[in-house]
């Protein structure tokens, strides 16, 4: 398959060793991946925030940059969400019938990671070897927006040497919510606690998630508290293999 | 107009508040034992109901029709209570709600009001109403007493004094009600109200209360409590006066066999709470003889002429939201500065204001989602938040600050490739004066609650497109090299 | 009064404003894919219902009709009870002798108030919820501290819809759903057992059917 890539402002930014482990996979898996460099951003942070009117130009953008992709793959499900949640209703505001059009007929190949690999490439063993004590974390989005359920987990237990651990409270938010961990500090620093408590209490190394969001998040209380405990994005330890020095 | 609610208009942004009471280990105990109670025994019901999806679906669609049509169905109710010998009164705002019940407690020449629990009423300030015109109201909700009798405000919709605990609410009682010696287990203290209240019961001669439900097609109202004191302000006092917002209305009848199902599960974790009655109009020779229902507006209207958000009206004020709200559950109620508080407080409160105040309400939300998951009534409303967001940004006075200049500034550097990269770059110059030993230590602004307790790394040497670039320039290299090696090797 | 009526008339057109380009459908459209009839089998029906009642701590004794009266003595004997107010239309033949009997009508308030036990009957009961449904009787089966509730099998349905569609010829009357004393939490979310209303409850269940 020929997989576009839509890596997201701050992956592209903040976390490239996410895009670069997605590239790496979906290689090994015998697939081409492209990256069109004119994309930005998916216009969630001003959505969110109350900006709308500032995002619908970036909406525009993302649909034509990927109109005419195979399938778009996404490692950020709040990214995902944003377009599938929210893209539609934007389309239709503007009143262009061809926008909506365009934004129907995109939406059905835009995928979160795991997404792409379990449900579009019917695969869950990607041949992974990651020889640590992990726990998932799940993201709000992946959860009550994707619906992911469990496809995370399917990819995580075929992953060799792995020692994956269950986190309590999996379901609750970490507090990160955007602009919210700013705007909310104190609330968000309280949420947070209460996630790095159940983080700790799992005794992993590793704290993963389909979010880097999240894993900023977490991981500026963990590293805060010099707890030695580390964030990977779910990408990050599906590309790693026994051939690869692991970090 | 003068819409009022409580005292939200004049309370602080959230923010404030909240800091404040994240330092009260006490409320953060109870906050979290009580949420975690319901939110438990709610899963143990709903788990077992197997149409549950089935009901929010018809109870959401019902409010919705409802909705779409509530001058018919309002006036329905009006024609059907008054046939059945009821009052019905509208009322604006709250201060016409004020006036009107107030008039009507002195046409009947009470100075005490016996009150079943009902938020609206906070919401119009109708307890220090009554008593700016002598009028004694009591409290006979056990919370709602815990709450007046210790001159403090409610936290949450459904249990209101959950922020006390038995010690604090034994000083309260033992002061209030003039009591040398108190137990301070529940029982005692439960017994206590009961002894207290017993005798109001059977001698106030006029009952106010709120409504859970107005029903259309009878002119009936449904009260949904679990203490018995509803039942008593009910049924015992000669006169009684019941305040409804107009949402409050449902089509018919038959509709309780969906809100009676979603109500009691969602409120407190049981399949049926203890009672419900159900009156309508006046019964000859038994219970109130003289019946009076406000219908009450306060911005609901309002609300309601907004296509994005009128979904908010479809509460049913059963406090899910609130139990499984991660930020409810740090800060409690009174953080939000409204007796609408969590995540059905920070929608409605504005909206009721027509965003005038409570501005930072829709802000305090990490936009999780789980809220609608467990509204029974499908509100949607992390939708309705930022919706909500968009009108505070819209309607500020001037767009002149730093976060909307800051914002405006993101959207046209994402607009294009070239600027975003530009932009990448110069955030790898402009990190410098922040970074130390290899981490951000502070930002500049409100990016310094970020690192006022998170670290945060600096920027990595290479973005992912100039990593991309770069391979993309050394495969079109080795492609070349090897095109010409196999010319070599063929020429 | 007149600033109400002008009122009235605001909010009506307010909402009318509001109103005038919202989609609507019709009431009879809305979908109702709850269950809506029972699935259990009697026996079942009427052993969730007395579990549930068993869960409020209500004390259930199994009664048939010829039994009945000998029943109600039972109960009032083992509280000591040599008395109760009962319901208006509470049968004659299903009250024990040696007892005194006062009708809710023939009663005060106040006398209402302090007497220990009151005796009705139902419209119908709920298995599902543990729901008993009275018709009026509203003070009788208030004031008292124990409540005597007399409920035929064929009075009990499995779900709230079926309840619901029994009541639909009653549904103006004043109605009062039960399932079990009353309660609060609201102290420290210890559940507290009747704090206004009766405290205890007992139910006969007549089975009147093989």
């Amino acid at each position: 398959m020929r997989i576009s890539l839509f890596i997201t402002c701050y992956n592209d930014t903040l976390f490239p060793e996410t895009g670069k482990s997605v590239v790496r996979l979906l290689e090994r898996l015998g697939h081409e991946v492209e990256f069109p460099l004119e994309q930005t951003c998916c216009g969630q942070m001003h959505y969110n925030t109350g900006y709308q009117t500032e995002a619908m130009p970036l909406m525009r953008r993302f649909v034509e940059i990927f109109k005419d992709a195979e399938a778009v793959c996404i490692p950020s499900s709040s990214c995902v969400a944003m377009v599938r949640d929210h893209y539609p209703k934007m389309a239709e505001s503007t009143g262009d019938p061809g926008l909506v059009k365009a934004v129907d007929e995109l939406l059905p190949r835009v995928y979160e990671l795991s997404e792409l690999l379990v449900n579009k490439l019917g695969v869950d063993d990607v041949g992974a070897y990651y020889p640590h004590r992990v726990t998932y974390h799940a993201s709000c989005h992946s959860l009550r927006s994707l619906h992911l359920g469990d496809l995370p987990l399917r990819l995580l237990r075929k992953v060799r040497g792995i020692d994956l651990v269950e986190l309590q409270n999996i379901d609750q938010c970490c507090g990160f919510g955007g602009t919210f961990a700013v705007k909310n500090g104190d609330v968000s620093a309280a949420m947070l606690s209460d996630k790095l408590r159940c983080v700790e209490n799992t005794r992993a190394e590793v704290c993963t998630a389909v979010d880097n969001s999240c894993l900023m998040h977490i991981f500026g209380g963990l590293h805060r508290q010099r707890t030695g405990v580390r964030t990977v994005h779910l990408a990050e330890i599906l590309a790693s293999t026994e051939d690869e020095a692991t970090q | 107009m003068s819409i009022r609610v409580g005292e939200a208009a004049e309370a602080p942004s959230f923010q404030k508040a909240a800091f404040k009471l994240l330092d009260d280990a006490q409320l953060r105990k109870n906050v979290r034992h009580a949420t975690d109670v319901i939110t438990n025994k709610r899963a143990i019901v709903v788990g077992e109901q197997h149409d549950w999806q089935q009901l929010r679906s018809a109870a959401s669609a019902i409010k919705q029709h409802t909705l779409a049509h509530l001058d018919e169905y309002l006036l329905k109710f009006e024609g059907a209570c008054i046939a059945a010998g009821g009052h019905v009164h509208w009322a604006s705002d709250a201060d016409e709600a004020n006036r009107i019940i107030i008039g009507l407690v002195k046409q009947y020449g009470g100075k005490e009001v016996i009150k079943v629990k009902t938020m609206t009423s906070d919401e119009i300030g109708l307890n220090k109403a009554f008593e700016a015109n002598g009028i004694r109201p009591h409290e006979t909700d056990l919370a709602d007493m815990i709450v007046q009798l210790g001159h403090d405000k409610p936290s949450h919709i459904v249990v209101p004094a959950l922020h006390k605990n038995r010690q604090q609410v034994r000083e309260i009682f033992m002061q209030a009600m003039g009591f040398s010696e108190l137990g301070d287990k529940p029982e005692d203290l439960t017994n206590a109200a009961r002894q207290y209240l017993r005798k109001k019961f059977l001698e106030v001669k006029i009952g106010f209360s709120g409504a859970n439900y107005l029903l259309a097609d009878t002119g009936g109202v449904c009260v949904v409590e679990s203490e018995g004191n509803g039942r008593m302000c009910l049924t015992l006092p000669n006169v009684l006066i019941t305040l409804a917002g107009i949402e409050k209305v449902i089509p018919s009848f038959r509709d309780l066999e969906v809100f009676l199902q979603l109500l009691p599960r969602s409120a407190t974790g049981e399949r049926m709470n203890p009672y419900n009655s159900l009156w309508t109009g006046a019964h000859k020779g038994e219970g109130p003889q003289y019946f009076h229902v406000v219908l009450l507006d306060n911005g609901r209207t309002r609300i309601l002429a907004d296509p994005e958000s009128r979904q908010t009206l479809h509460c049913i004020r059963c406090g899910a939201c609130l139990n499984t709200c991660p930020v409810y559950r740090q800060t409690g109620g009174h953080a939000y500065g409204s007796i609408y508080a969590g995540p059905i407080g920070a929608i409605l409160t504005p909206q009721l204001f027509d965003m005038q105040h409570s501005q930072s309400l829709p802000y305090a939300s990490s936009l999780c989602g789980a809220c609608y998951e467990v509204c029974p009534v499908k509100i949607n409303i992390p939708e309705v938040l930022i919706h909500l967001r968009g009108r505070v940004v819209r309607e500020q006075q001037s767009g002149a600050n730093l976060e909307a200049i800051g914002m405006k500034a993101m959207a046209r550097i994402f607009l294009s490739s070239r600027r975003f990269e530009a932009a990448q770059r110069l955030g790898h110059i402009g990190q410098w004066p922040f970074v130390s030993e290899g981490w951000v230590k502070h930002l500049p602004g409100m990016l310094g609650n970020w690192t006022a307790v998170r670290d945060l790394r600096p920027l990595p040497k290479q973005s992912f497109r100039n990593w991309w670039r770069e391979r993309e320039k050394a495969s079109a290299k080795s492609a070349q090299d090897r095109s010409r090696s196999t010319k070599n090797l063929s020429s | 009064m007149p600033e109400s009526t002008n009122t009235r008339e605001a909010i009506l057109n307010r909402i009318r404003e509001a109103n005038a380009t919202t989609p609507s459908f019709e009431y009879r459209t809305i979908e109702r894919n709850y269950q809506q009839t029972a699935t259990l089998d009697r026996e079942t029906i009427l052993k969730t219902f007395a579990d549930r009642l068993h869960e409020y701590d209500a004390q259930v004794l199994e009664a048939k009709p010829d039994t009945l009266a000998a029943t109600i003595a039972k109960v009032l004997l083992a509280h000591n009870q040599k008395s109760a107010i009962i319901s208006d239309d509470f049968s004659q033949k299903n009250l024990p002798e040696g007892f005194t009997f006062q009708r809710e009508s023939e009663s005060t308030t106040e006398h209402m108030n302090t007497a220990e036990y009151a005796i009705s009957g139902c419209e119908v009961a709920i298995a599902h919820t543990g729901t008993i449904i009275l018709r009026g009787a509203r003070k009788l089966t208030l004031l008292p501290d124990r409540l005597l509730c007399i409920v035929y099998e064929n009075q009990i349905v499995e779900t709230v819809p079926e309840a619901i569609a029994r009541l639909e010829q009653f549904k103006t009357e004043p109605l009062t759903f039960v399932s079990g004393p009353s309660a609060t939490a609201d102290i420290e979310m210890t559940r507290i057992r009747g704090v206004h209303g009766p405290r205890f409850l007992d139910v006969v269940l007549v089975r009147n059917q093989h």
